[in-house]
């Protein structure tokens, strides 16, 4: 947060710079209150539906909660986390199929999102350029992201149908593959058949908002950049993707956490197999099909663990990696 | 003749966007129109006009009512997120206070948690309230992934606009209030329709929510609508019907997305304002 | 007990009256969840109406997710909080034991009736001596073939899986030769669901390999036999099942036979009145059959299906909620609903009904499979059902797809089972 801090500093003192002292301090008071009270409804709305829920998930994390009673559940401690017993480990972070489940999960979500934001960017800047019929293709390309979820994970597996599918259908035709693959069902092929669901399903959710980060650009340094002669792929590169960077930061970071704790698609295409079982599908199986509530709840407090400590990775290491405003 | 090459792979980049992202639903739409074992049979083309799927879907179930539903609960919950999302991105954006950080971090953390298990703290939580088989119920919960995405975004957007205006604002005596609706609203029509657009898509599809906090038929949104859709019997999956009803979901958020798309692209482009 | 039962019905009745003043002469209204929409749905919406215009109350109708998972959590989540929104809970056969501690005895309101139904349900059942659920209509595993095939190439319905797959192989080959590449020769379901954990029940109990646990909580998946099963079946992807069968359904599977594209296919009944419909590539060349013995002295083994009517302990009304259960799974119901839907009765005396015979000539064919039926452990591993059931599948399925050896994966699922059951005991 540290250049936004700087910026608004920045800000304050501009806005105050023709002014007194005194003044200064009283405009800032009257704005840090504002500030508040502007923020207040968002943050009781947010207490009142996140709070309870969330509290109350990590306080069966450390029970021995069941679905069938909820009110007998007794504290336990970290047992559900870790616990050492008769010479063998028990608790979620000693399940291979945990560790299996976070492999699974960060693979998806790096090549996915990586995937979608290239596209993304692309869709976008062409959807940036004015050309005749621009509106409609703006639409089209959000037909993706307006289906709901669990149809369209199973319209691709109807598509994806080692026999009668279309998709095999298409490829034999133009002779890429010569037999049917089993796209969901081979081990090898299942995690990219997510991957390739999820991809057309969010592209659309990048390539808007990088729209709308492209639409508000200033248009003076393109002007600049034109009479200068500079080639528009160095321009793409020097102005407008330093400049769009925060917006398609946080694009990512909610990319992110949606692929982080992705669920219906994996669960609705390939069900509870290993290869591609991902940690909200591990938390879900335990909370409701084995209805160990604190168990789950254990599992789904380290999701939460495990997404905030990519986030905070990624912060860190976007600033580092591109801070060239 | 460099242009004219130029002009073609531009056109064929907007040809292949439009087949990657169209042809999975135009696909929907040809199986929405076929019957019975058709359906395993792979066509390109729709072969028979069976208009059946479309009929039975509204005759079957109150889908109109759970069309109205959906747009209802999904309106609210784009005027509740933008109004709470464009103030507190003001307040986050454009003023220095302390816990700022701490504030749009813990904002964040909200979305960090995975939806099952908020599911049964968020059941007791709407029933406490009273508002099962109820939609505000629906908007009230639909909050917690909507709010942070709103906020984050606006946040942003808000943070990148040109100071001077605001300096402008504040020297004419302008307050908070009026700076975010005359200031800085106009400004921001891209960023508030494109998060207003992906806030409603959210909530329009949104599965897990609707059917455990809803009951009756004539309560329920269309995910729920379309996954309660069931054949003759327990294993049949009625494929014919859901396609249509998928269909007829996503064409509102076409005509949406038409009718929003002129704000999608205007802003600073149209307006004379220079940072 | 018996005594105060009056007692305690006009105590309740005063409260309502109570509660909602002159309520008294209101009707009671009853909700129930039964199907989604579709056929299911009407069956049960005559059926309750009628019972509802019969004692004068009110019946509503809650309409629930057709896949069964997505109906157990949201069952889990209104039971967990003691919602009292549903009264009557249609269930499926494997969660009595999961579900059971929150419905009543049906004992007390269907004990004249209760030895018409078949005893293996009514056991599966009782949970700890409580008849928690009412059997409503029972399904079971079959073989689905192509006649016309088997009658081209001389062949008879298998009565081995050695035949099976000799008969498929045979069939197969012969047909690609002809002309049709796509066709395979058995399909049936293989993803990692429930599905698959009947379909390996199937071939295990049809090796006299036992149900994974006995009925006195014994884990007994760890023999030979079971392994052989598995074995055989992992033989059949790629050369008589496609690899895609791993993640296929029962829809999916339906899908290939019925386009005319396998030669067998595992399936419950639901899909003989499809494969036989009008625009069936396939109408009037399938046959049905047990499904097959694993080896001369194995047996057929159908795993059981099926739903059941459950009253929850929240009801605001009880006793007319059991009342809806008893006459909706009343001898006339299930006659009108095998007639009419091909639903299979779970009454004894009714296959033998000329009337349901004519609409549904395999429930009498077929009647052994039905009766003889292989009950998944759900009873006897109760809440941990569920839990077994996922070992089991994901066992089976790394043998299916080529990770792990039969014999080394059902010694390692031996193990967890002993780890969760605490030695047996569950």
């Amino acid at each position: 947060m540290a250049t936004t801090e700087a910026e608004v500093a920045d800000l304050a003192t501009g806005a105050a710079s023709t002014a007194t002292q005194v003044e200064k301090s009283q405009l800032t008071r009257s704005r840090v209150r504002a500030a508040w009270l502007f923020l207040a409804p968002m943050l009781i709305l947010l207490v009142m539906v996140a709070g309870w829920p969330l509290f109350r998930t990590i306080w069966f994390s450390f029970t021995d909660a069941n679905l069938s009673d909820l009110s007998n559940a007794k504290y336990i401690g970290f047992e559900n986390y870790l616990a050492y017993n008769d010479g063998e480990w028990y608790g979620v972070l000693a399940d291979g199929e945990w560790w299996n489940a976070v492999w699974n999960t960060l693979k998806f979500s790096v090549i996915s999102v990586t995937l979608e934001t290239i596209l993304g960017l692309v869709v976008a800047l062409v959807l940036n350029a004015s050309f005749p019929g621009r509106s409609l293709v703006r639409a089209a390309v959000l037909i993706p992201w307006a289906i709901p979820t669990i149809v369209s994970a199973k319209m691709w597996s109807w598509m994806m149908h080692d026999q009668f599918g279309i998709l095999n259908h298409m490829l034999m035709g133009i002779g890429l593959i010569s037999t049917p693959l089993a796209w969901t069902a081979s081990p090898d092929l299942a995690m990219t058949a997510v991957i390739m669901v999820d991809v057309w399903k969010t592209t659309p959710f990048m390539s808007l908002l990088i729209l709308a980060a492209l639409q508000m650009l200033p248009t003076d340094c393109y002007e600049a950049a034109r009479v200068d002669g500079i080639h528009p792929v160095r321009v793409f590169f020097q102005v407008t993707l330093p400049l769009i960077k925060p917006a398609l930061m946080v694009a990512v970071i909610f990319r992110l956490l949606d692929a982080l704790r992705i669920f219906d698609l994996i669960y609705v295409l390939t069900s509870n197999s290993k290869d591609t079982m991902s940690m909200s599908v591990y938390a879900r199986q335990q909370l409701v099909d084995f209805q160990s509530v604190g168990y789950g709840s254990a599992a789904s407090t380290l999701l939460f663990l495990t997404v905030g400590l990519c986030v905070v990775l990624y912060m860190t290491f976007g600033r580092v990696r591109f801070d060239g405003r | 003749m460099k242009r004219l090459f130029g002009w073609i792979a531009f056109y064929a980049l907007v040809a292949a966007i439009i087949l990657y992202s169209v042809f999975p639903f135009y696909y929907a739409i040809v199986t929405s129109l076929k019957a019975g074992s058709q359906l395993f049979s792979v066509e390109y083309f729709p072969t028979t006009w069976n208009w059946d799927n479309y009929v039975s879907v509204f005759r079957e179930q109150p889908f109109a009512y759970n069309l109205l539903n959906s747009v209802l609960v999904s309106s609210a919950v784009v005027a509740l997120s933008l109004f709470f999302g464009v103030t507190a991105a003001f307040a986050l954006g454009r003023v220095q206070f302390r816990g700022r950080g701490l504030l749009l971090m813990t904002v964040l953390g909200v979305s960090m948690f995975p939806q099952v298990a908020v599911l049964s703290g968020m059941f007791e939580l709407i029933r406490g309230f009273g508002l099962y088989n109820n939609l505000l119920g629906l908007v009230i919960s639909y909050m917690i992934f909507t709010l942070p995405f709103t906020v984050w975004v606006l946040t942003t957007f808000m943070r990148d606009l040109p100071k001077e205006l605001e300096e402008a604002a504040i020297m004419d005596g302008a307050n908070p209030w009026e700076i975010i609706v005359k200031v800085f609203m106009p400004l921001m029509w891209p960023a508030l329709v494109t998060t207003g657009l992906l806030a409603f898509i959210a909530a329009w599809n949104e599965f897990l929510f609707a059917l455990t906090f809803t009951l009756t038929n004539t309560q329920r949104t269309v995910p729920v609508a379309i996954a309660l859709i069931s054949g003759a019997s327990q294993y049949e999956l009625p494929w014919g019907n859901i396609m249509a009803a998928s269909v007829i979901v996503t064409l509102p958020v076409v005509v949406l997305v038409l009718i929003f798309q002129r704000r999608i692209v205007s802003g600073l482009t149209a307006g004379a304002v220079k940072g | 007990m018996k005594n105060s039962k009056p007692v305690g019905l006009f105590v309740s009745m005063l409260f309502g009256a109570a509660l909602c003043g002159a309520g008294a002469a209101h009707a009671a209204k009853i909700s129930i969840s039964c199907g989604a929409v579709g056929q299911e749905y009407e069956f049960c919406k005559t059926g309750a109406e009628a019972w509802a215009k019969k004692t004068g109350n009110e019946v509503n109708l809650v309409s629930t997710p057709n896949s069964a998972t997505e109906r157990l959590a949201l069952y889990q989540q209104l039971l967990a909080a003691g919602a009292p929104d549903i009264d009557v809970f249609q269930i499926d056969v494997v969660w009595p034991g999961i579900l059971g501690n929150h419905f009543i005895d049906l004992a007390p309101f269907a004990k004249d009736v209760v030895k018409n139904h078949f005893p293996a349900i009514i056991q599966n059942n009782t949970i700890d001596g409580k008849l928690v659920a009412m059997p409503w209509f029972t399904d079971a595993g079959m073989l689905y073939y192509r006649k016309d095939l088997l009658e081209k190439y001389g062949a008879k319905p298998p009565q081995t899986w050695q035949e099976l797959t000799e008969t498929a192989k045979k069939i197969q080959d012969a047909e690609r030769k002809g002309g049709n590449d796509k066709m395979w020769g058995f399909v049936w379901q293989g993803r990692a669901y429930e599905g698959l954990t009947c379909n390996a029940l199937e071939w295990v109990a049809s090796y006299n390999g036992g149900i994974v646990v006995d009925k006195d909580g014994k884990i007994t998946i760890n023999n030979p036999q079971a392994a052989a099963a598995l074995d055989t079946a992992a033989g059949w992807i790629k050369t008589i099942s496609p690899e895609g069968v791993l993640n296929y359904t029962e829809e999916e599977g339906r899908g290939v036979f019925q386009s005319g594209n396998a030669v067998f296919m595992r399936n419950w009944p639901y899909a003989w009145p499809l494969a036989q419909g009008p625009e069936s590539a396939i109408k009037g060349k399938v046959g049905v059959s047990a499904l097959p013995k694993g080896g001369a002295d194995g047996r057929s083994a159908a795993a059981l299906g099926g739903w059941q009517l459950a009253v929850s302990k929240y009801s605001k009304n009880k006793e007319l909620a059991a009342d809806l259960a008893v006459y909706l799974t009343s001898t006339e119901e299930q006659k009108r609903r095998a007639i009419k839907g091909a639903y299979n009765p779970t009454i004894e005396s009714l296959y033998k009904d000329q009337e349901i015979l004519a609409a549904a000539p395999f429930m009498g064919e077929l009647y052994d499979t039905f009766v003889n039926a292989v009950a998944r452990p759900s009873t006897v591993t109760g809440a941990k059902y569920n839990q077994v059931s996922n070992e089991f599948w994901n066992a089976v399925y790394s043998v299916l797809s080529g990770k792990a050896k039969a014999a080394d994966s059902l010694a390692q699922l031996e193990g967890s089972l002993k780890r969760m059951s605490r030695g047996g005991k569950w």
